[in-house]
């Protein structure tokens, strides 16, 4: 063995069934494999016991016979998930010593399909970051590599990423706030989905900005992310906004046949400046959708370039009512106190401790453009003006585009540092591409399309209507196919 | 609107974040530079539009008003940094 945890999940559950190999072979391979990828910083805290146990569970399961798709499949869980007994931290300090009493709902229903926790990944410090550089744990390492230098894998999504590119994990949990699961996933080569907004509970999973999280799967195929779907998916009586709608088969969705559906191009996506490689991948991909017998329209829609400033008023406003839950008192870290310091400085100091310095960064913008006297000027006109971002959308499914097709991102990955001393405003323009979709409740999906001169990898991302994310996977799917992307990153660690 | 270092720091006071006097100057830049790429919004006409309060269509589902959990003393003080018989211990609040 030792080659096992590169299986997809469908060829490991294929595989399992017929008793080619089982559950505990995989999730053995997978736990010497992190072992040694230690360099790479994806996993930052182990559960091999929990994975030996789970995975004996799942083979007596598989054996029986009628095992869930997911039964056996070891995964990375990102650290934003409760999971009880096992440290739940965000990547922050704040959240030391933090072990959950309750299990997040996506991870239980994993569990309850016969999923194998691997462990807890690394991210972006609650979730706030696109490079992977404000976790408390270190910057996590993109197993792709071209020189010298150390890239990032993305972020917020960054040890999900990365974990799953090095084939450490069949596959791994991600939340997208403003991008976090396709950005990562466009950087390492891999497949990320975002759901629509209320596909999949949020209980249980540290809030950023309420209003935009979802969760999604990582994978190494558009298949794969249609099984783990469907698994995470969901009424949870415990969100009150997780939609009551049947979930489907999405697998069974995966037809290949896109004949006759209508692909949106939106010209808004055409950035000055945006590198000739990232146009040449659009107009590849479109090429490729048109061979698949799909029709391809342009489409506007006028206020994508309001997106990014709408996003960041909401998300921080809304972080910095969510974080206000840190305080020292019911859990993670409390500072040490002086003499005669009252609760106040109690707050003040263990905040200032806890929280990395984009955190404090936003929070304090979303305190201020909440305060009195700017709440109109910023966060209700960023709330009006996310309404209309919304209606682009709803104009174009209404004249009846099917799926927009876009790049993932406006560049291949960047060294880790490089984005050190540029101002804040710089690292956000990485999300440009896929934060409209959080602000709209779309489901998007990043799919690798391409390498860049430099052999670094580069997605496509499709966005879909409100909850067809099973139409939505067979366009991937369609351009998987086509793009037939198999390039790994060759292993250094 | 631009943010001085007294603004600043009723905002980090708003926020119950210590930041430390000499740090205030580079906090009132950073917040600066990110409000000034927030005013590209005034560009906007959201005359008669309203402010989005839920993306997805649905209603608030409602339920029963009766308590539904509890009885949990331990779990919910099991990770408090400091418990005491039963209580969430904080320095004193009232003199």
């Amino acid at each position: 063995m030792g080659d096992l945890s590169k299986l997809t999940i469908a060829d490991a559950r294929d595989g399992m069934r017929k008793g080619d190999f089982t559950a505990t072979e995989i999730t053995k391979d997978c736990l010497s494999e992190i072992e040694v990828a230690k360099p790479l910083n994806a996993f930052v805290h182990d559960t091999p016991e929990i994975a030996m146990t789970q995975a004996a569970a799942a083979d007596a399961r598989i054996k029986a016979g009628d095992a869930p798709d997911m039964c056996g499949v070891p995964l990375g869980i990102k650290d934003l998930f409760c999971t009880k007994g096992v440290a739940s931290q965000a990547a922050s300090r704040i959240l030391e010593g933090f072990r959950p009493e309750y299990e997040s709902t996506i991870t239980q229903q994993l569990w309850d399909a016969g999923a194998v926790m691997l462990g807890k990944l690394n991210m972006d410090q609650f979730a706030m970051g696109s490079s992977n550089e404000t976790s408390c744990y270190g910057d996590v390492v993109n197993p792709w590599k071209v020189d010298d230098r150390q890239l990032t894998p993305g972020g917020s999504s960054g040890g999900s990423s990365a974990a799953v590119a090095a084939d450490l994990c069949l596959a791994a949990t991600g939340t997208d706030t403003g991008g976090s699961i396709r950005q990562p996933a466009a950087f390492t080569g891999i497949t990320g989905l975002k759901p629509t907004y209320g596909r999949c509970s949020r209980w249980g999973v540290v809030a950023f900005a309420s209003s935009l999280d979802q969760a999604g799967p990582m994978t190494k195929t558009v298949r794969d992310a249609a099984i783990m779907l469907e698994a995470m998916s969901g009424h949870d009586p415990k969100d009150s906004t997780s939609a009551e709608l049947a979930v489907p088969n999405f697998e069974a969705a995966l037809t290949g046949d896109i004949r006759g559906k209508k692909i949106g191009i939106p010209k808004e996506y055409r950035l000055d400046g945006m590198p000739q490689e990232i146009e040449d991948l659009w107009q590849d991909g479109i090429a490729m959708m048109k061979d698949a017998g799909a029709e391809v329209v342009d489409i506007s829609l006028p206020h994508t370039k309001y997106a990014l400033p709408a996003y960041y008023v909401v998300a921080p406003a809304e972080a910095s009512s969510n974080l206000a839950r840190y305080d020292g008192v019911r859990f993670g870290h409390r500072a040490g106190l002086a003499q005669g310091d009252g609760i106040t400085e109690m707050y003040e100091k263990t905040r200032a401790e806890g929280f990395g310095p984009e955190v404090q960064r936003r929070v304090m913008i979303g305190t201020y453009v909440l305060s009195a006297g700017f709440y109109d000027a910023y966060y209700n006109r960023a709330r009006k003006v996310r309404t209309l971002i919304k209606k682009d959308f709803e104009d174009v499914f209404a004249q009846g585009v099917d799926a927009i097709l876009t790049p993932a991102t406006p560049s291949a990955a960047f060294g880790l540092g490089e984005m050190k001393d540029a101002d804040p405003v710089q690292m956000y323009l990485n999300d440009v591409f896929t934060v409209t979709v959080n602000l709209a409740g779309l489901p998007g999906i990043a799919v690798p399309a391409g390498l860049d001169k430099q052999g670094l990898p580069l997605g496509l991302q499709l966005i879909g209507r409100p909850w067809e994310e099973a139409d939505l996977l067979n366009h991937a799917y369609v351009l998987e196919q086509a793009a037939g992307f198999v390039a790994k990153p060759a292993k250094w660690w | 609107m631009s943010i001085d270092t007294n603004t600043a720091g009723r905002v980090a006071k708003l926020a119950r974040i210590a930041v430390p006097e000499e740090d205030l100057p580079k906090l009132a830049d950073e917040l600066n530079g990110i409000l000034a790429f927030m005013e590209q919004l005034n560009e906007v006409d959201v005359d008669g539009v309203e402010p989005m309060t839920s993306v997805t269509p649905q209603r608030l589902k409602r339920r029963e008003d009766v308590v539904t959990d509890g009885n949990q003393q331990e779990a919910v003080l099991k990770n408090a940094p400091d418990a005491r018989e039963g209580f969430f211990a904080v320095p004193k609040v009232v003199e």
